[in-house]
This record gives C-alpha cells, sequence and structure tokens, in this order.
C-alpha cells in the first residue's frame, strides 16, 4: 500500500509536468523558477539540518568498536575498527562513507534443521555500492552541464563511464548500474517481508523517484534524443543567473527536471539526509580513547555526587567496628 | 518458570513471517511473562524518581501523572538538545533492515518489534509528529503517530526486551546504536514512573550499601571469609585479604555477584589467589562494593552518581590506582563515561605494574586496569607459576561479553590467559564471538525470572553455538569475563546446551595458580576432584 502511494504521487509528478509544459505552457516556473528554488532549498536545507545536529553536544564517548583494542604491547591492535587517534578514525570513517565497511559484514539469518544458521550476505552491501557510485559518477558526468570550458576531468569520467562503446548515443555504465542496483532495492524491499513490515511511503518514494528520473534522462538521450546544446544553453543561463529558455528544449526535459527539483526539495527534509548524517555519527566518529584522553561534557552536573563514604559509615558503623573492619570516626 | 516450553518446542514456535496488521496496528502485549515487575513505590521514594506509586503493567490503567504526554513531549526535547547521537539517530535511519535479523531478541521470538530498527520506529514515530514539520502534517505518509497510553506501554514492552549490546550498532551503516534509543526511552519512562524493581532496587542497594545485593559491610566481611576458608581448605594456605584499610597501592573493585553468587564466587577466589601470589598491595572496599552500574539503566545522572563512588573510595583510602574484577557493562561506563563523569581524577598516578613495571597507557586517563589486561600482561612477563594441567577435565569455550568486546574492544587479553591456564580450548562460530558476540539476554537489567520465556528465546543464538562447540568439542564449560553473564548464562545453557558449565576467566587462572608454600591439591576451586585424583 505504501509503496502503491509512493508510485502515485511520482506519476503525478510526471504528469504534472507533462501537461504544465506541453498544455499550460509554464516553461519558465519548470524552466527556470522551479530549478532556483530547488537548488536553494536543498543547499539551505542540508546546511540547516548538518547544523542543527552539530549544534547538539556529544556529552559523552560512545564508539561501537569492532576489533581488538589498544592496549598492551604484545597484542595486536585493529586500528581501523577500532580506533584510538585521530588519524586511524579518519580512515575509518573513510572505509564507511566510501566502502560502506558495516554493510559489508552483514549476515542472513536462518533457522534450519533446529539450528540458528548465519550465512554471509553482501547483497544489500553490493547493490547500494553500485546505486550511490553510479549516482555519483552519473552526477559528475551532468556538471559539464553547467561549466564552460567543461573541466578535463568531467570528460574523463565520462569516456570511462561509456568505454564500453556499446550503441549510438553511446551507452553509459552507470546508467544502468544505477537501474540495477534501484531495482534491487526496491525490489528488497518488496520482496523480504520483514522490510515490507517496516517500509513507510517515505521509504518507496525516493526509490520510485530516482527510478523515474533516470529513466526519464535515459529516455532524453536515446528515444527523444534531446537537442543537447539547447538544454545547456538553459542550465548555463541558471548558473550565470541570466536565465533564457531556448526553443528546441524536448518536454521529456522538463519532467526529467521536475523529478530532479522534487529530489532536491525532498532530499533534506528527508530520510536522503543520512548522506551528511553518516559524518556526525557519534558511534563511528569517535576514537576509542576515552580511558586515555579527558572528554568534555558540557552538560556534567558537578553538583551530583555519590552517596557519602561518611553518611555509609554513619549508617554500618556499629557492625563494621564490631567485625573489625577500619573506621574513619570511631563511635 | 513452570509453563516454560521445551528448548525444541520454543525452537519451533519461531517465525519470521511479520503479522498481517500493521506494526502502528498491533498492540503490545502486556500480559504477565511479558514484563519485568515494577518497581517498588519505596525504591523510587528513596531514590526520588517521580511518581511513586503501586501498579501492574497487566492493568488498564498505569496509574500515570495526569500531564504524562507533556512531561515525555519535555524530556525528548530536552534530550534532543543534550544527546547528538539521540538527534542523529532519530532522522538518518533509512530502514535499509541490516540491523533486522541481529538482535537475538528478534531471532529467538520473530517479534518484528524486535528488530532494532522497529524498535527504535516505536520512538521515532513519535518524534516525527513532535519534532518534524513534514511529520505534524503527513502523519501516514511519514510513519509517524501521537504518543498515547498505547504507545507508552509499547515502548515499556519493547524497550525492556532490549539488554543493549549494541550487536545491531555494528552492523548499522550509520552505526545507529539501538542502546543509545533505549537509554533515552528508557529515561522517559522513568520521568512518567515506569520502571521495573530489578533494576531500581540494585541501584538503591548499591547507592546506600554499595552494592547492588545489599550486602552490608560485616556481611561482605564474612562473605570473604568463607572463601578464605574454601581457598585454606583446597590448597592448605591461609590468604590475608585486606578489606577497607588505606594506603594499600591498588583499590580492588569487582561486580557484587563476584562476592556473593555462585559461580561467581569461584572467580573472586580467583582474584584473591593471584594477588597473594605476585603479592600485590591491594585493598578491597565495602563502600565500593560494586563494579557493575545499575545506574547506566536508569539514566546519566543516576550512573553518574553510583559510579562517583569509584574515585571517592580511591581518594580515602589513598590508592595510587584501580584494579577492575571481571563485569560487563562495569566496563562500558569505566571505559566510554567514567573519566568525562566524575574525572579527571589527578589524586591517581597512571597504572604502572608493580610486578613487571608495565605502564598502562590504556589507562593514562581514567587511572583504572581490567584485571583481564593486567593478567595477561603478568603471562607474558612470565610472572605466574601455573600448572595448566588442573584444567585437563575443563574442555572451555570463551563467551565475549557484549560490553567489553563492542564498547571497549577487549578481545584478545581474556584468551591470551585461557590459552596459558587451559589445554583445551575450542571458540564458538565466527559469527557468534567477538565483536560479533550475542548477549546472554539478561543484561541491562533484566536477569530476572519472570520474564524466563523471553529471556530464553533471546539467549537462543547464544545457546545454540554453545550448542555446536558441545556437540563438536565435547565442550563443558563456558568462561565470560561478566558477572551478568555468570548469572545468566546458567539458566541460558541448561536450557539450550545442558551440561555446559559458566566460569569467570580467573577462576580457571585460580585453578592452575602454583602458591607459594600449598599443599598438594585435589580439588580445584568447586571442590571437584582434579583428574587423576578421584577417589
Amino acid at each position: 500500500m505504501n509503496a502503491l502511494y509512493s508510485l502515485v504521487l511520482v506519476f503525478a509528478l510526471v504528469l504534472l509536468a507533462l501537461f504544465g509544459v506541453g498544455s499550460a505552457h509554464m516553461v519558465k516556473l519548470f524552466g527556470i523558477s522551479l530549478p532556483m528554488v530547488a537548488v536553494a532549498v536543498f543547499l539551505v536545507g542540508f546546511a540547516y539540518r548538518m547544523i542543527k545536529w552539530a549544534k547538539s553536544p556529544v556529552p559523552f564517548s560512545i564508539p561501537t568498536t569492532g576489533g581488538q583494542m589498544k592496549s598492551l604491547d604484545f597484542i595486536h591492535h585493529n586500528k581501523f575498527d577500532n580506533p584510538v587517534t585521530p588519524g586511524q578514525t579518519f580512515i575509518r570513517m573513510v572505509l564507511e562513507i566510501c566502502c560502506f565497511r558495516s554493510l559489508f559484514r552483514n549476515t542472513k539469518v536462518a533457522l534450519k534443521d533446529g539450528r540458528v544458521t548465519y550465512a554471509s550476505s553482501k547483497w544489500l552491501w553490493m547493490f547500494s555500492l553500485m546505486f550511490h557510485y553510479s549516482f555519483l559518477l552519473i552526477v559528475i558526468r551532468h556538471m559539464r552541464l553547467f561549466f564552460e570550458p567543461i573541466p578535463a576531468c568531467i570528460g574523463w569520467v565520462e569516456m570511462l563511464d561509456g568505454i564500453l562503446q556499446i550503441g549510438t548515443p553511446r551507452m553509459y555504465m552507470s546508467d544502468v548500474l544505477i537501474l540495477v542496483g534501484v531495482a534491487f532495492l526496491l525490489a528488497r524491499r518488496l520482496w523480504d517481508a520483514k522490510l515490507r513490515y517496516i517500509s513507510l511511503v517515505t521509504d518507496y518514494f525516493p526509490l520510485l523517484l530516482i527510478i523515474s528520473i533516470a529513466l526519464s534522462g535515459i529516455y532524453m538521450r536515446f528515444i527523444a534524443k534531446v537537442d543537447i546544446m539547447a538544454i545547456k544553453q538553459l542550465t548555463m543561463g541558471l548558473v550565470t543567473f541570466h536565465p533564457v529558455i531556448p526553443a528546441n528544449v524536448d518536454v521529456s526535459f522538463y519532467v526529467h527536471i521536475v523529478l530532479v527539483c522534487t529530489l532536491l526539495i525532498y532530499f533534506p527534509f528527508s530520510k536522503l539526509m543520512h548522506a551528511g548524517g553518516i559524518f556526525l555519527s557519534p558511534t563511528r566518529n569517535m576514537p576509542n580513547n576515552s580511558r586515555i584522553k579527558h572528554h568534555e561534557n558540557p552538560w556534567n552536573d558537578p553538583s551530583i555526587k555519590p552517596h557519602s563514604y561518611e553518611a555509609y559509615e554513619d549508617d554500618f558503623r556499629e557492625p563494621m567496628i564490631e567485625a573489625g573492619l577500619p573506621v574513619d570516626k570511631e563511635a | 518458570m513452570a509453563d516454560l516450553p521445551k528448548a525444541d518446542e520454543l525452537f519451533k514456535s519461531i517465525n519470521y513471517t511479520p503479522p498481517s496488521t500493521g506494526w502502528m496496528d498491533t498492540p503490545a502485549d502486556c500480559s504477565p511473562g511479558n514484563w519485568c515487575y515494577p518497581a517498588k513505590a519505596e525504591k523510587l521514594e528513596y531514590l526520588g524518581f517521580p511518581n511513586p506509586r503501586d501498579w501492574k503493567p497487566s492493568d488498564v490503567d498505569w496509574k500515570l501523572p495526569e500531564n504524562w504526554q507533556d512531561i515525555v513531549h519535555q524530556g525528548f526535547k530536552e534530550r534532543l538538545g543534550k544527546y547528538r547521537s539521540l538527534k542523529v539517530f532519530m532522522d538518518v535511519c533509512v530502514r535499509c533492515g541490516a540491523c533486522a535479523d541481529k538482535c537475538h531478541f528478534f531471532i529467538g521470538s520473530g517479534d518484528p518489534k524486535n528488530m532494532p530498527v522497529l524498535r527504535a520506529e516505536l520512538m521515532r514515530s513519535v518524534y516525527r509528529k513532535d519534532f518534524t514539520m513534514a511529520g505534524k502534517i503527513l502523519s501516514t505518509l511519514t510513519g509517524s503517530r501521537v504518543m498515547t497510553e498505547d504507545v507508552l506501554k509499547e515502548w515499556f514492552i519493547y524497550f525492556y526486551q532490549c539488554t543493549e549490546c549494541r550487536r545491531c550498532s555494528l552492523f548499522c551503516p550509520y552505526g545507529i546504536d539501538t542502546a543509545e534509543v533505549t537509554m533515552m526511552a528508557r529515561e522517559l519512562l522513568h520521568l512518567c514512573g515506569v520502571n521495573i524493581n530489578w533494576i531500581l532496587e540494585p541501584v538503591s542497594n548499591c547507592n546506600r550499601t554499595g552494592n547492588h545485593l545489599g550486602i552490608q559491610p560485616h556481611a561482605f566481611k564474612d562473605i570473604v571469609e568463607f572463601m578464605v576458608d574454601d581457598i585454606e581448605e583446597i590448597t592448605g594456605k591461609r590468604l590475608n585479604v585486606p578489606i577497607n584499610e588505606k594506603g594499600h597501592e591498588v583499590l580492588f573493585i569487582t561486580p557484587s555477584g563476584d562476592v556473593f553468587a555462585d559461580p561467581g564466587i569461584y572467580t573472586f577466589m580467583g582474584y584473591l589467589m593471584l594477588f597473594d601470589h605476585i603479592g600485590l598491595d591491594y585493598t578491597l572496599s565495602t563502600y565500593a562494593s560494586e563494579g557493575g552500574n545499575f545506574g547506566l539503566f536508569t539514566s546519566a545522572d543516576m550512573m553518574k552518581k553510583l559510579n562517583g563512588k569509584m574515585y571517592a573510595e580511591a581518594k580515602r583510602l589513598g590508592s595510587k590506582w584501580i584494579l577492575g574484577g571481571e563485569c560487563g557493562h562495569m566496563w562500558r561506563v569505566i571505559n566510554q563515561y567514567m573519566d568525562t563523569m566524575n574525572g579527571p581524577a589527578n589524586f591517581l598516578q597512571v597504572p604502572k605494574s608493580p610486578i613487571t613495571g608495565t605502564v598502562f597507557h590504556s589507562a593514562t586517563q581514567t587511572k583504572m586496569v581490567h584485571i583481564a589486561e593486567f593478567t595477561a600482561d603478568l603471562m607474558k612477563h612470565n610472572k605466574l607459576t601455573l600448572d595448566p594441567s588442573r584444567n585437563d577435565h575443563i574442555r572451555a569455550t570463551f563467551h565475549d561479553s557484549c560490553n567489553p568486546a563492542r564498547a571497549m574492544g577487549l578481545l584478545e587479553e581474556p584468551r591470551y590467559i585461557i590459552n596459558n591456564v587451559v589445554k583445551n580450548f575450542f571458540e564458538m562460530p565466527e559469527q557468534t564471538i567477538r565483536e560479533q558476540t550475542f548477549c546472554c539476554a539478561g543484561g541491562s537489567g533484566l536477569n530476572t525470572d519472570e520474564i524466563m520465556e523471553i529471556r530464553m528465546r533471546g539467549g537462543l543464538p547464544r545457546g545454540n553455538a554453545l550448542k555446536s562447540v558441545q556437540e563438536e568439542h565435547d565442550v563443558n564449560m563456558m568462561a565470560c569475563i561478566c558477572a551478568i553473564d555468570r548469572a545468566t548464562l546458567i539458566p541460558l545453557s541448561n536450557y539450550w546446551a545442558p551440561g555446559v558449565d559458566v566460569c569467570g576467566v580467573h577462576e580457571l587462572v585460580g585453578n592452575a595458580l602454583i602458591l607459594d608454600g600449598e599443599k598438594e591439591r585435589e580439588t580445584d576451586l568447586r571442590l571437584n576432584p582434579l583428574p587423576g585424583k578421584e577417589e
């Protein structure tokens, strides 16, 4: 049901763009105002969320460790799963953010022959890595629309991405991989009963939105064969704040841009902010060194004192003396 | 206990297919057996916790304060401002489900609300409604809901079916730590006077008598004397055990479970024999006679208050540094909270082993050393005279206690010790040890009998792994470095792997140690005949 709601939402967005541009001729709204607003909302919203998180203190040092701590000289220290220095912690974070290290550990539980079994399960790791890196490549490739002259590195990415040289125009690997990745994530959510049970509209919606963005992009490139120079004129106009609406821009472009803008606007208010939050997770971004170095809790309350020894002795002085235990104050 | 199903029946009853009703429409089961007994009013009064009263979770009316919704809302708001962890963990979950089958309570029950993701969603749904714009406007679409009495009851049931073991956190791509979420939810429940006696009574005991069992100082001394008697019977040697004495180099603090309960007492005897063997200048304390910090299961303030005794006593006694015994959450508190809350303890010195000269750089700030580090160092420097053959009747495996494993990374030291004192040592399957270790299902104050079925369900993964080494290698002893483990793993192994006993690592050390001038031993510390010494 939640998946269906999300699908309807995405269809509504596509229809909005189709009618908006095709029948209502609101090109300026969809081609200029919306992208401007979307980028602004994305940037301000992203920064706002990050600042809001960062404003809450980290009162305690609470890393979750994944290997041997640094202790005695003859015991091998697992530096990157149980870091003690900022450098080691940095590498742990790099591994987490670039390689999805924790997901790599994933196992799957099953009940077999009266036993609980654990099998390594790297599918989620593999497909999410595939999805995220394809997404990154696609974003980098799209940067050619926003630079004049186009920086060389964007050209390299594009060349590498199309290195298989299949078809004309050349097929990009990232286009295929992102669809495979997202399709897996969606299928997994729908098929795995446990996941379906926990999935909200807000879990399906971004997946379907990204699928439709990818599909509309592919449609533009291979089927509509849109006039790329006209589009670049439009995007350059946006970046230079001299917006123009060239002729010859296919309606499919507007569908694409409405979906992308929706994603940008939706991003800061949704779970997609995991992209920023991962940097701030206290269980991962802190070294496990609170026995070695002082960690400051800004709201630590020095007035909280233990039940004092004096009160304790007052309570038990007689029996203590009788038992021959030393006391500070004789009765 | 009586209606606990047989192990294989319980196993067959596990079903991972979620119910047909959505989780928000499935109320929590508040029937007896599903909850721990609520805290006695007198305990709350003594500790100053709000809303002391007599109530039962199976009643419809929980006698909540009139403005309880506001209390929860304000408490939630305050904690979002105080803890970045809570704020980030409420926001960034993508519900990828990587944690879903990592929780021992889920594996053993199949109850979807025991999936860490859904356990946290119980709280997130309220967070969204109260603190996010989208949640306020589009409630069903964003999965938000109003805090009602049913929701509060659900929190009580499920946040007391989480042992804060943090296994899910290890697998989460963002490190979302359900222990943090559970701690916050419990703090909010406390604000309304909803809590359990098995936590509050130990807290109140720890505060007044120094340990969770409420052992008074003279009784503590008696118990230690009993153990000294037993050691004399076994070794022919009478040990001197200083208690509350000033001017000793080391203050030794261990969980009181080691002093009181079988089999912890054998571990305690192991400590005493070790200290005698190396001639350590130490003292015990009756005032700080509890390492385990039950305050951790109530609130940050209470945790600080109880923990404060360790430094206070070290200062009063004029010790140079503190040595800590085998305990799980005690070490979580020492490693992650102690110095932050009650430090810096500049009146102490950086711990240095008086026997080997090793400086424990890993404890530079807290000045507190784990006994496994201490003993491993002694062994490395060949300072102990050992006869491992005295443990030949033992075929051991090692249970990594969750807290030292996932909050510290204390993995190799206990193994190093065991390998020095036991010839037959076998590891349980890879996915159930070290940082992937499974909880005893009685941690965080849940080792109480009224939820025995829940505990046995949660104990399935550990029990199963144990059974596999029992069948493969004839393992008959599971060593561990946590006092709660020593209490909770016994019913667990009786249920899932009957025939396997539980011990602390230093019990095995005590068996193997050859004390100066001791007589030839006939029995181990449990007074069982040694191999070759049977009648």
